[in-house]
């Protein structure tokens, strides 16, 4: 039967990385004074199930690397060795190696094999450390022993040139053979596809009517099955009844005892020097064969890398059939009420509806929890971060993880990761302070750090802090001046100096190390958090230590909007961003040359935006700036006024890409279609005040 | 058709081992650690049951040894998947009452050959 096995690659990788981190985070989180078996065995669990799958799926290097991590694992496991800290170190670089060599596979590139024979040869060390060879593959050693024990051969005449023909056997079951759910019968079957049978059954064992017990085995019996069959052809038949039964067999030799095989061996002696070539290619070309076929498998996962899936709580997808269910029910109620409808079914006719919308609502809101994913995925990750980075730096550092259960959009999990790395090494260099440094300012030496994500309104907080030296305002004011950023007599409150930081080119550590600092600045880390609708904030106090808030939307997909008209167009404002939308008096409007308009609001110039001027909608009901409305947005720190008709109604959206059925446009973030059928651009601020810039 | 307990909390390796028997012919039920094996064994008479050994909640060798004790899987063949470096395993399944095994790394047809063995 040809099954394709790599249809079962993605579920595999999916697993193992799970396995992986899951080996991580128990390895993390061993207390070596107090080792638990349980949680060695959780680790060892991991490591076995990513061997037996390599192994089954054909990846050869992963399943014979994940081997020598199991067999330390195995001996931590039962107490023969202890659990050292070099030990675990070495466990997790050989993680951070398996999952590189995962990696590789799944996206079809070559493994590090100067990495994978480096890792796997400080395990050797390890597991050599104090055992000798025998030791270390306990395994093989004992296959070995249990194939020499296989069954007692009666005896073996050492005429191995002698032709056989068959085998009698003697089978003598124990009492207790059929309680393992073994039946000769079955076992017969088999004997008799490897020849012709013959059985003779002895029923001198069984005991009168009274003493039966019907669920033991009191027959045994006599075979012979002749034919041309191995030796390990017929052990293979009782290789699971071995210890159920005694079991004897003997060769039958032809009657004749030809001279013919003893010539066939000695002509392969003599024939030796020109042999050899046809005898050694099969063996090497073996597992040159083998080492392909893997190869051919692992370069086809690529194919299928792109697809994403997404594991979903299956408390989820009830809650999904329940709510269909729900309006089902709703939609066989509204047709009956449309089937004979009069007036006086008015109010029936209004309560399915609100049902239906309620429905609607709630399995839009159960649709949407499906994308969502516990941040733990991101957190997860951090526990050997803050250990890596501590060890190397000396620190002492304890990191904490709170909220996190906490479930945010799976698009926001993927893109959240990178910004965050970013700050958690940031506050782990430069936040916690050296513990003499710590000491000498009165602090306890292990500094925290905590990592907490909790919902607020319609955003997810999260927030990196920590118990350091906090931003020195001072130094920062003067490191922007020194860089030109800003200008020597410039005026910051608190909160600007710390969003300094976020400039391009700045950069507060004095040296760069090879933690933080990689060139990636932290005004990348706010595009990035922009980029997914949110923003990023600092607080933070010189001494104590700081706190870098991210706040973001819950969800990608979906969006609340107001919706807005200009001529015979609706376009979809976020609601998030509007601040206030107001008439406007012609007083307040100032007209600059070459720059456009502007209104005054508070004591601020706002830009007028004329969105039927930048979109060229033909017909705009209101030209004059008194006749329409002002609504004021802020997007990305910019604020400015849209000039528009009307202010429609606030509505959830759903999200569709321009990008993708369309193509850019500048000033639009996204499509989306209304009730009525109809498409409404989704306006996107910042894209808009360059678009009136320009 | 024979229906056939499959236990295995590896979703990979279940899913091989289900489309495999499937593709044979069999009824599959999949289960993903022993305590879920026990629950559907009570639930549902089982032709055959093949099982991991190394599982969270229970492993293979407990479970054998539970069904073992049903009335209805006194004499049901039970194999179990190990590796080979589980020949102690073995000795352990044995005595719980394990049918068989099948050694990991093995493919679809070692797999169905070794079904076919013990399924009549």
């Amino acid at each position: 039967m040809a099954i394709d096995m790599a249809q079962f690659h993605q579920v595999f990788f999916e697993e193992s990385f799970e396995g992986l981190d899951a080996m991580e985070s128990g390895l993390l989180n061993l207390d070596l004074g107090d080792v638990n078996a349980d949680d060695i065995n959780t680790i060892f669990r991991a490591a076995h199930s990513i061997k037996g799958g390599s192994g089954t799926f054909g990846f050869t290097s992963v399943s014979d690397f994940t081997h020598v991590m199991e067999t330390l694992l195995d001996e931590m496991r039962d107490g023969r060795r202890q659990v050292t800290r070099p030990a675990v170190d070495v466990l997790l670089g050989s993680v951070d190696c398996l999952r590189d060599m995962l990696r590789a596979i799944q996206n079809g590139g070559e493994i590090d094999r100067t990495s994978v024979a480096e890792h796997k040869a400080a395990l050797d060390g390890v597991v050599n450390g104090t055992h000798d060879m025998a030791r270390e593959f306990p395994a093989e050693s004992e296959h070995v022993g249990a194939d020499t024990t296989m069954m007692t051969t009666m005896e073996e005449p050492a005429a191995s040139e002698m032709q056989i023909v068959g085998w009698s056997i003697a089978f003598s079951p124990h009492l207790n053979l059929l309680k393992t759910g073994n039946d000769p019968v079955r076992m017969f079957r088999e004997l008799a596809m490897l020849g012709e049978l013959t059985s003779t059954v002895d029923m001198q064992g069984v005991p009168d009517i009274y003493d039966l017990d019907p669920e033991e085995c009191h027959l045994s019996w006599k075979l012979k099955v002749l034919g041309d069959i191995a030796s390990t052809e017929i052990d293979e038949v009782f290789d699971w009844v071995e210890d159920d039964c005694d079991l004897a067999k003997q060769a039958i030799y032809s009657a004749v005892a030809e001279p013919a095989p003893l010539a066939v061996t000695e002509q392969t002696q003599i024939l030796k020097p020109a042999s050899i070539e046809p005898i050694t290619i099969p063996t090497v070309a073996q597992p040159t064969a083998a080492e392909k076929e893997p190869k051919k498998e692992e370069s086809k996962t690529s194919a299928s890398k792109a697809s994403s899936s997404i594991r979903v709580d299956t408390g989820k997808i009830d809650t999904l059939i329940n709510m269909v269910g729900e309006l089902v029910i709703t939609q066989s109620m509204l047709s009956l009420i449309g089937e004979h409808f009069e007036l006086n079914k008015l109010d029936q006719l209004k309560n399915g509806l609100s049902q239906l919308e309620r429905h609607t609502r709630e399995l839009q809101e159960s649709v949407m929890n499906i994308r969502m994913l516990p941040i733990s995925f991101v957190f997860s990750r951090f526990p050997r971060l803050a250990h890596d980075i501590s060890s190397k730096l000396g620190k002492k550092i304890e990191l904490k993880l709170v909220g996190e259960n906490t479930e945010v959009d799976k698009t926001v999990v993927e893109l959240l990761s990178d910004p965050l790395v970013h700050l958690v090494r940031n506050s782990l260099d430069h936040g916690i302070e050296m513990p003499e440094l710590r000491r000498a300012a009165g602090k306890p030496e292990t500094g925290t750090v905590i990592l907490k994500a909790y919902h607020r309104g319609g955003n997810i907080v999260i927030e990196v802090s920590d118990d350091g030296k906090g931003l020195d305002k001072d130094k920062l004011r003067a490191k922007a001046i020194e860089k030109g950023l800003i200008a020597e007599d410039a005026i910051l409150s608190d909160k600007q100096c710390f969003e300094l930081i976020f400039m391009p080119g700045f950069s507060t550590a004095e040296k760069l190390t090879d933690i933080s600092g990689r060139g990636v600045g932290m005004d990348v880390v706010r595009r990035n958090i922009q980029a997914l609708g949110g923003n990023i904030e600092i607080i933070s106090e010189l001494g104590k230590g700081s706190t870098m808030a991210i706040h973001l939307p819950l969800t990608l997909a979906i969006l609340d909007g107001q919706s807005i008209a200009v001529g015979d167009e609706t376009y979809i404002l976020p609601l998030g961003s509007i601040i206030e939308s107001l008439n406007i008096k012609e007083d307040r409007v100032n007209r600059v040359v070459g720059k456009g308009e502007t209104f005054l609001l508070r004591g601020e110039y706002l830009p007028i935006i004329r969105i039927h001027e930048i979109f060229n909608v033909p017909k705009p009901k209101a030209t004059k700036l008194t006749d329409g409305l002002l609504v004021v947005v802020e997007g990305q720190g910019i604020r400015c006024g849209l000039f528009i008709d009307d202010l429609l109604g606030q509505q959830q959206v759903v999200i569709k890409s321009l990008e993708a059925n369309y193509r850019r446009v500048e000033g639009v973030s996204a499509a989306t279609i209304l009730g009525d059928g109809s498409v409404a651009l989704i306006l996107d601020i910042p894209g808009l005040v360059r678009l009136a810039n320009q | 058709m024979a229906t056939i307990l499959a236990v295995d909390d590896s979703a990979s390796m279940r899913q091989m081992v289900s489309f495999t028997l499937k593709g044979a012919g069999y009824n599959v039920v999949e289960a993903v650690d022993g305590v879920d094996a026990l629950n559907k064994a009570k639930a549902q008479a089982f032709d055959c049951v093949v099982t991991d050994v190394n599982m969270p909640n229970k492993d293979g060798i407990s479970l054998i040894k539970d069904l073992r004790a049903l009335p209805n899987y006194k004499f049901t063949p039970m194999l179990m998947l190990t590796t080979e470096s589980g020949m102690d395993k073995k000795q352990q399944g044995k005595e719980a009452g394990a049918t068989g095994w099948i050694v990991k790394p093995f493919n679809p047809d070692q797999l169905l050959k070794t079904i076919q063995k013990v399924m009549g």
